[in-house]
């Protein structure tokens, strides 16, 4: 199998983009994208388009997106698994690279999440759970995370300060990040003084919808090494699913989804958690960061409200996590983030992180979470 | 489903059990995931538990704005599997624990648009209680 390099990166600017349609907020990413690969759009064989196309006006969003790139007849296609639908498209292009199929490949995750009113996506986000056995009760996104939360303080004692602290790391770092959207350091105070949402949850335990949209361009090692004097090496994907259901899972302190993608990411990669020099990980939901600190292997099982009070998820730490603010600061475009994320490893494994830079990190892993653990992708990214 | 509507509506909880296998799941299910036979009867069940772990709602989906505040709880079925519903008014918010037992209680039927399937969580000993 050819191994496959990331030799460009573009990443827009998350937030409320009213001022730009689906297409060109993919635009954006890809021309930034093409520029730092140095390469023209006909170098381009293939585009992975990641969105979550309900909401959306358009219908079939990669038609729409690869006609504005001016990339027909090149092959397009869209893939959707909720909010890790940008890591699904990743792993369709390392597939389509290592097998030979093609040997550069656009990566683009977009998404517009005001393009629909207000009552059209509250319906939307009411269908999350089980339509059966749960949304008949009135069970929303933040109230499954809120179940994981309360189980989690039960079981391992993890307080809501803990949780907030997680809202406040990635606020500081949101706050270095020019293509973040919110930009602002928060107090721990003010975060355990928000609203509530679903108890432990407050409003600060939730990252916020954005607009926005990412693109990687992948390539085969031999012109991956023609293109770029620094591509970084996706040398490790996993993949793994949970039940829809909570009612189905045994543990509601985790995500197995998350531990069985990361067991397959490392065997892949050849590599250990305690490897990892800087992560990118699915903080939709504060408690949610929390659970993969334990579910990577960062730290024990347990062991993730302490992990962050200790500041080891911060750089300096034992693992620095979401040193792009994350969802939380950086804003969740559900199509774009998985891209997103990819992006930022890239960018510190190539040493170009300016003022959030991770010393010596050569070894990067992202997880990314569609719905509540559904869906979960790992990747190990690693430089020469 | 629609059976199983029927027999909550008569104040019975079931779940479903696999005649090849016995396989006994709740939710209840039409194909077992055991033996994949789709051979299945009712079996009606407890409704005893203990309460997995809990939310309540502030900020409520559409449809739901005006029954917000709401607590909603998992549990841990006696018998088999897990259920999700709210809690009833034996049950004040501020008693509520992860780990204390609950009497399921079929309360209420209503088919609209597609079958509503509800019950409450209610303190063990509360009157209507053992109804189920
Ligand atoms: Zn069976």
């Amino acid at each position: 199998m050819a191994r496959v390099g990331v030799v460009g990166i573009g990443h827009g600017v998350f937030g409320r983009r009213s001022d730009a349609s689906v297409q060109e907020l993919a635009f954006e990413a890809f021309r930034l994208a093409l520029a730092d690969a140095a390469l023209e759009p006909a170098a381009i064989e293939a585009t992975v388009i990641a969105a979550v196309p309900e909401y959306h006006k358009q219908r079939s969003i990669a038609g729409v997106v690869q006609e504005y790139l001016n990339l027909n007849p090149k092959p397009a296609w869209l893939t959707e698994v909720a909010c890790a639908s940008g890591s699904a498209a990743i792993r369709t292009a390392w597939m389509a690279i290592a097998s030979g199929l093609h040997e550069v490949v656009a990566v683009i995750g977009c998404q517009k999440m005001t393009e629909l009113d207000t009552p059209e996506i509250l319906a939307l986000m009411g269908r999350v759970g089980d339509v059966q056995w749960e949304s008949t009760f009135g069970t929303t996104f933040p109230g499954y995370y809120a179940l994981f939360a309360r189980r989690h303080m039960h079981e391992f004692g993890t307080t809501a300060e803990q949780l907030a602290l997680v809202a406040v790391k990635n606020h500081h770092y949101g706050a270095l990040n020019e293509k973040a959207l919110f930009r602002k350091e928060i107090t721990l105070e003010k975060a355990l003084a928000s609203d509530p949402v679903a108890s432990p949850m407050r409003v600060y335990d939730c990252c916020a919808n954005a607009d926005g949209a990412a693109c990687l361009v992948f390539a085969a090692e031999r012109r991956a090494r023609a293109i770029s004097r620094h591509p970084v090496w996706l040398d490790g994907v996993g993949c793994a699913t949970a039940s829809m259901s909570v009612l189905r899972r045994p543990d509601l302190t985790g995500l197995p989804s998350a531990v069985e993608a990361s067991r397959q990411a490392h065997a892949m990669a050849g590599s250990t958690p305690r490897q990892v020099k800087v992560a990118e990980v699915h903080d939709c939901f504060t408690i949610a960061e929390i659970m993969a600190y334990e579910d990577l292997g960062f730290c024990a099982k347990g062991e993730g409200g302490a992990f962050i009070a200790d500041r080891q998820a911060y750089i300096g730490g034992a693992t620095p996590v979401n040193v792009d603010g994350g969802l939380k600061a950086k804003g969740h475009p559900i199509g774009a983030t998985g891209v997103s994320m990819a992006c930022e490893i890239v960018n510190q494994l190539r040493g170009e992180g300016s003022k959030r830079q991770v010393p010596d990190a050569d070894l990067g892993l992202t997880h990314n979470v569609g719905g509540i653990g559904q869906y979960c992708f790992v990747n190990v990214y690693r430089r020469d | 489903m629609t059976d199983f509507a029927c027999h909550l509506r008569a104040g019975r909880l079931v779940a479903s059990r696999c005649v090849a296998c016995g396989h006994l799941a709740y939710p209840p299910r039409a194909d077992c995931p055991a033996c994949l036979s789709e051979d299945f009867t009712y079996h009606e069940i407890s409704g005893r538990g203990t309460v997995h772990t809990y939310t309540r709602i502030d900020a409520a989906p559409a449809g739901f704005e005006t029954l917000s505040p709401y607590v909603i709880g998992v549990v841990d079925l006696a018998e088999t599997g897990r259920l999700l519903a709210w809690f009833g008014p034996s049950i004040p918010e501020s008693e509520i624990a992860v780990g204390m037992p609950v009497q399921v209680v079929p309360r209420l039927f209503e088919e609209i648009e597609e079958i509503r399937v509800y019950y409450s969580l209610e303190r063990p000993e509360a009157p209507g209680a053992g109804a189920v």
